[in-house]
């Protein structure tokens, strides 16, 4: 597979897997580890794992690192841009037409369905999200999420200061208390 | 300085945004809608809804939305460049390292505490959002009926596991029935 080659299949990948998150793991790993055998599914998996521990959209870090296992840092790099031309050319188009159209009565009742429609998929998100993290650990991450929740809606305190808490927290916590003693 | 100030403010969501999906959202929201008003919250829940039925992930298309409304294209651009440049250069620094078997443990420990906290964070987003979207003003509560139409049909479909870009399609359509309705009988 050339480099272009490579560009255009990550370019392709991102201009049709809709809704972020780990939805582009499945067409990656189809293209690359079924269709092309480029990847086996362990190399494929430890590439998932490495994109958690980065922050960033994970079909970010996906492209990035699919890019870097099969062409070094070149293919790092322009699997980055792929994957961020296609929402960077549609987004911008799209500014446009929300710009122009978004004070129309017919579009603004459009929108005010699909906001209601968007609430409605955050608040299943939250929960399946919840459950996601309470696979382990299960007292110490509740408690965690409980209080960041309240933290967040009752104080003003900076999102990104919040963060930086919570991951060094982490660190404390799982340095200085062995891991089977961690509820 | 424009542009300055959308870098800065989209590497902050690049540099904190763990876990992908709406793990950006608090972020963005802080940034984009409380510190620098770039949007208001309607507009973002709308960028959000916008961004579910587009492709790419939130806070690239955020990023593209609101480089551009503040300073253009080259916004755009900047902005986007700005939210994957942390991970790029985290991912680049770290990759030949990973690919050689070694493991980050601070990392993984970070990411213990990370994870549950963020989720915390984006209910916190929710709960904005869904204000934003069911109240046209909240100081004297006013409901915005079409909404949550939208919402409860939403609610009940997702109980059936619909595919998330035919619920947004679905809401656009109730939008639309409820707008038709409203303009009838000349609310």
């Amino acid at each position: 597979m050339s480099l272009w080659q490579f560009f255009f299949t990550i370019f392709k990948i991102s201009s049709i897997t809709f809704g972020g998150g780990y939805t582009i793991v499945p067409v990656i790993r189809n293209e690359f580890v079924v269709k092309r055998k480029l990847l086996s599914d362990e190399e494929m998996y430890d590439l998932i794992a490495l994109s958690q521990s980065a922050p960033g959209p994970i079909a970010v870090s996906t492209a990035l690192l699919t890019g870097y296992k099969l062409k070094g840092r070149t293919g790092a790099i322009l699997g980055t841009v792929a994957a961020i031309l296609p929402p960077l050319l549609i987004i911008s188009v799209l500014f446009f037409v929300y710009e122009s159209f978004a004070a129309n009565f017919w579009v603004r009742a459009a929108l005010r369905g699909m906001s209601g429609a968007i609430s409605a998929i955050m608040i299943f998100a939250v929960y399946d999200l919840s459950k996601a993290c309470l696979y382990r650990y299960k007292v110490f991450s509740g408690i965690l999420m409980l209080l960041t929740f309240l933290v967040g809606l009752l104080t003003s305190i900076s999102t990104g200061l919040i963060i930086l808490a919570l991951g060094l927290f982490g660190i404390l916590a799982f340095t200085f208390i062995p891991e089977e003693r961690i509820p | 300085m424009i542009f300055w100030q959308l870098f800065i403010a989209f590497l902050e969501v690049g540099a904190l945004a763990f876990g992908g999906g709406y793990a950006a959202l608090p972020l963005i929201e802080q940034v984009v809608v409380n510190r620098y008003h770039w949007l208001s919250l309607r507009e973002m829940t709308d960028v959000v809804a916008i961004s579910q039925v587009t492709p790419g992930p939130i806070a690239l298309n955020a990023a593209t939305f609101v480089g551009t409304r503040v300073a253009g294209i080259p916004g755009a651009i900047i902005a986007s460049v700005a939210a994957v440049l942390p991970q790029t250069l985290l991912l680049l620094f770290l990759g030949w390292f990973l690919f050689h078997g070694g493991r980050i443990t601070l990392i993984d420990r970070a990411l213990k505490g990370l994870r549950p906290g963020v989720g915390g964070l984006i209910g916190v987003a929710a709960v904005s959002m869904v204000m934003a979207s069911l109240f046209t003003s909240t100081a004297p509560l006013a409901i915005d009926f079409v909404a949550v139409a939208a919402f409860v049909v939403v609610v009940v479909l997702l109980l059936k596991k619909l595919d998330p870009i035919k619920l947004i399609a679905i809401g656009a359509g109730i939008g639309l029935l409820g707008g038709l309705i409203e303009h009838l009988i000349g609310v």
